[in-house]
């Protein structure tokens, strides 16, 4: 690999490679987008393996791949896939997922051996090609059209893809109820059933087109890797659409040079991205992603605890209020070891002080101390508010011993905004003391 | 006298296919069935790697290589599922295609760099072949094989709790989740160990098909376990010794599909759960109800007089074509009734009968009267199964109405 260089790209390979897994893997993306929505993935990747038998009896019988029957036998397996599957699920009562299996591995065996019988002679067909593809050799097989060469395996991709986006637009808005809310379609009298066989015959469709040119691993790759990243990237079903369409052409892209580069199996090169962009995806999703649920966890620790540290001190004021400051003048307030015991110890605790002191919440004082200013003594009067006025309100609707009081309302204080304090007190008749007859402050 | 060789790859193939079906049976049953498809896919790369580091076809290292990836790509299934919107079938496929897309890439990097005939190795691990089993891979798969036996004997108890009722394991204080883990453990062993042999693309069949095909014939899990291992090892020997006999056949495929057929006649013909016994079953009830409905419209019309047993002239029971004049012929066989020039005459024996189906009937529709609620939970009724069905105060409660209302059989009474 030492030997790579830019000048030896092929570009009319590189342009032409890419071209048909991006078509194919478009088409499965889009379909793949329903079956994720669904939970159906696994039937989509039953379905590409059990194509394999009607694949090689249409080879069997018309001796080339790339024809009408091998297309129609491919579909029909493919529909008795899912068909088989429910039925065995629903008459035999075998498991849905264990009827899966026995459906696809048993057709996709029977597949694997018809091809190995067949190819004993002949080159063109071989279980290697089943998993890999040969998109590599797609010019091999190539047609002039107005003075261009263009591969043959473009018109069927191209077919394919238009006939998906027909039927995605055709059935949009029963696809889509059908995927959210399949009680609903059936109960509006959709057929869901219908646009079930519909879909799985789709993805039949698709497979096929696929399979030929880039092989099984990544048809199931491309039908569940960039939906299921989409899935996480986005709540709309048509920017999850456009989403994995992007994330499996970017994948026929950085696959293809990836795989020139290192010198291996286009097909699994493409997986191999297409696993780089979901885990990207599962990292850095906006809403979904771990990285911002993490940002989000960790914000919302840091304001409790904060919240915690300023009512701590405000209520150490209230008891202390009558002590006198120190000789030289110099305010004391609470140790600050103390007031990191209160946030809980640990990093949280750590960051919440230094998340105060940089907001002016608080401000040190003497003797390793620290204290309310003047802005954090208002935060801290409005949470001590919450707080008291919660009690007050259980005490007075709730049959709850006293010292049940404070547990609740410390949870719930931080939740507590301007306009529920408000309902609070009137609900209350703006009580003064809590019931512990601490002092409910102003607001 | 067999050949040493195919003792060996015989020996193998029906051991692994033995402790397969045992482990698979605990699979389905906790519905993971794909998830030994994720495990087997995210196998591969790790023969690969194991094979780059190595350098050479090392058995041991590439089963260690094969554990640590499917180990792995599991985890990663189970964190995903966990920590993201991810569902279970989506990281299932997403773990499959992506590892095995890498397995693919890495051993044909491996193929250019490894001088020629080394590669032989790798392909195997994708269809398997067991034809080129070593003594050395026969030891490993029987010391597996020995280890799922013994830890399933041991922990039967306890795997069997943890198979049907995870919840009720942990209240009762079993460390549930270590004994789910444990049983994951020996499904992912024993996937490992089977690689080289039926590949990574099936290996997930002969965990489900023995375990699936087993359903069929019984409800009791420990015969489930010895069907399902003898189905696996069957299968497995049967399929090795085909796919040695005929040029050209991968072992994993046939394999497989000898357990498919073994599937497929369980299915057909399974003593009680089989769609033929069941169409029987079904036919014999059918017919039951028919004669019930025959003896209790013959009973009404002769309801006011019983003790004479009057004929009963056609048409009164209304005969619905071929299938009422079968069931009247059988009823006149069992000594039910009598056909007559003109009609039909209930036999004593064939009074008591149907005055029991009456009785049952109408209870039946004073019960579902009442209680219409319950009457999803019935479906078609054997009307002679009353007392079966229904509590015994419920019926008196029932009978004492329908005899207010004169509506009890006379000769139920008796």
């Amino acid at each position: 690999m030492n030997e790579f260089s830019v000048a030896d790209i092929d570009w009319n390979q590189a342009l032409w490679t890419t071209a048909a897994a991006a078509l194919s893997g478009s088409a499965c993306a889009l379909l793949g987008c329903y079956l994720v929505l669904r939970r159906m993935s696994m039937l989509g990747d039953a379905i590409t393996h059990a194509i394999l038998p009607g694949i090689a009896a249409a080879f069997w019988f018309g001796g080339t791949t790339a024809a009408l029957p091998m297309f129609l036998g491919a579909v029909a397996v493919g529909l008795l896939t899912a068909f088989f599957t429910e039925t065995l699920n629903r008459s035999a009562g075998v498991a849905e997922d264990a009827a899966m299996g026995v459906v696809f591995t048993s057709l996709f065996a029977l597949g694997v051996v018809m091809i190995a019988r067949l190819s004993a002679g002949r080159v063109d067909l071989d279980p290697d090609c089943v998993l890999y593809g040969r998109i590599e050799f797609v010019l091999n097989n190539s047609i002039t059209w107005r003075g261009y060469e263009i591969p043959a395996a473009m018109l069927p991709l191209s077919a394919t893809l238009a006939a998906t986006l027909f039927f995605i637009t055709l059935c949009w808005k029963e696809l889509k109820i059908a995927s959210f809310d399949p009680a609903l379609a059936t109960a509006m009298g959709l057929g869901a059933g219908v646009v079930h066989y519909l879909l799985m015959g789709m993805v039949a469709v698709a497979s096929v087109a696929a399979f030929d040119a880039v092989g099984s691993v990544i048809v199931v790759a491309m039908l569940i890797v960039p939906a299921a990243a989409a899935h996480l990237l986005t709540d709309r079903l048509g920017p999850m659409l456009a989403w994995a369409v992007a994330i499996a052409c970017i994948s026929a892209v950085a696959g293809y040079f990836g795989a020139v580069y290192y010198n291996t199996v286009v097909a699994g090169a493409m997986a191999v991205v297409l696993g780089a962009e979901f885990a990207l995806a599962v990292l850095l999703a906006p809403r979904h992603g771990l990285v911002s649920r993490a940002w989000h966890q960790l914000s919302l620790a840091l304001r409790i605890v904060s919240e915690d540290v300023i009512a701590m001190l405000y209520r150490a004021e209230e008891l202390g209020a009558g002590h006198p400051p120190l000789a030289d003048d110099r305010e004391i307030g609470v140790a600050r070891a103390a007031c990191l015991r209160a946030a809980g110890g640990g990093l949280t605790a750590w960051l919440a002080l230094v998340r105060l002191l940089r907001r002016g919440e608080i401000a040190r004082a003497a003797h390793r101390t620290l204290r309310l200013t003047e802005q954090g003594r208002h935060a801290a009067q409005s949470l001590v508010r919450s707080h008291r006025l919660w009690e007050a309100y259980l005490g007075e609707h709730f049959d709850l011993p006293l010292d049940h009081l404070h547990e609740p309302a410390e949870r719930v204080e931080h939740y507590i905004g301007p306009n529920l304090q408000e309902r609070l007190a009137s609900e209350l008749a703006r009580p003064g003391v809590d019931p512990h007859g601490k002092e409910i402050p102003p607001s | 006298m067999i050949a040493y060789n195919t003792a060996v790859v015989l020996a193998g193939a029906s051991l692994l296919g033995a402790s397969a079906g045992l482990v698979g049976g605990f699979a389905v049953l906790r519905r993971r069935a794909l998830l030994g498809d994720a495990l087997a896919h995210a196998a591969f790369p790790g023969v690969c790697l194991a094979f780059f580091v190595m350098d050479r076809r090392s058995l041991p290292a590439m089963l260690a290589g094969a554990l640590a990836t499917g180990i792995v790509g599991v985890s990663l299934l189970v964190g995903l599922r966990r920590a993201t919107r991810i569902k279970e079938d989506a990281a299932i496929g997403i773990v499959l295609s992506v590892f095995f897309g890498a397995g693919l890439a890495l051993s044909r990097i491996i193929q250019n760099r490894a001088s020629g005939g080394s590669r032989a190795g790798l392909d195997s691990y994708v269809f398997g072949s067991a034809a080129t089993m070593r003594l050395a891979e026969l030891a490993w798969i029987a010391i597996v094989a020995a280890v799922c036996l013994v830890v399933v004997l041991l922990l039967y108890k306890e795997f069997k709790l943890v198979a049907f009722d995870m919840g009720f394991a942990r209240v009762q204080g079993w460390p549930a989740g270590r004994l789910d883990l444990l049983l994951m453990g020996l499904i992912a062993v024993t996937v490992v160990i089977g690689l080289p042999a039926v590949g990574a693309v099936l290996i997930a069949a002969m965990l489900i098909l023995p375990a699936t095909a087993a359903r069929f014939w019984t409800d009791r899990l420990g015969k489930l376990l010895a069907i399902s291992a003898a189905l696996g090892a069957g299968a497995a020997a049967l399929g090795t010794l085909i796919s040695a006999e005929i040029d050209g056949l991968p072992t994993g495929p046939t394999i497989v599909l000898v357990g498919a057929a073994a599937f497929l006649f369980s299915a057909l013909f399974a003593a009680r759960r089989g769609a033929v016994s069941r169409l029987l079953a079904q036919r014999r009830f059918q017919r039951r109800l028919e004669e019930q409905r025959l003896l209790r419209e013959l009973f009404e019309a002769i309801e006011s007089n019983l003790s004479e047993r009057p004929i009963v002239p056609h048409g009164n029971p209304s005969e619905r074509g071929p299938r009422s004049a079968a069931a009247l012929h059988r009823l006149a066989s069992a000594g039910w009734l009598s056909i007559e020039r003109n009609g039909y005459r209930l036999t004593e024996a064939g009074v008591e009968r149907a005055a029991r189906v009456v009785r049952g009937y109408r209870l039946w529709r004073l019960f579902l009267h009442e209680y219409a609620d319950q009457i999803g939970s019935f479906g078609e009724l054997d009307v002679e199964a009353v007392d079966e069905r229904l509590p015994a105060e419920v019926v008196l409660s029932l009978e004492s109405r329908l005899a207010a209302e004169g509506q009890l059989p006379q000769a139920a009474e008796a």
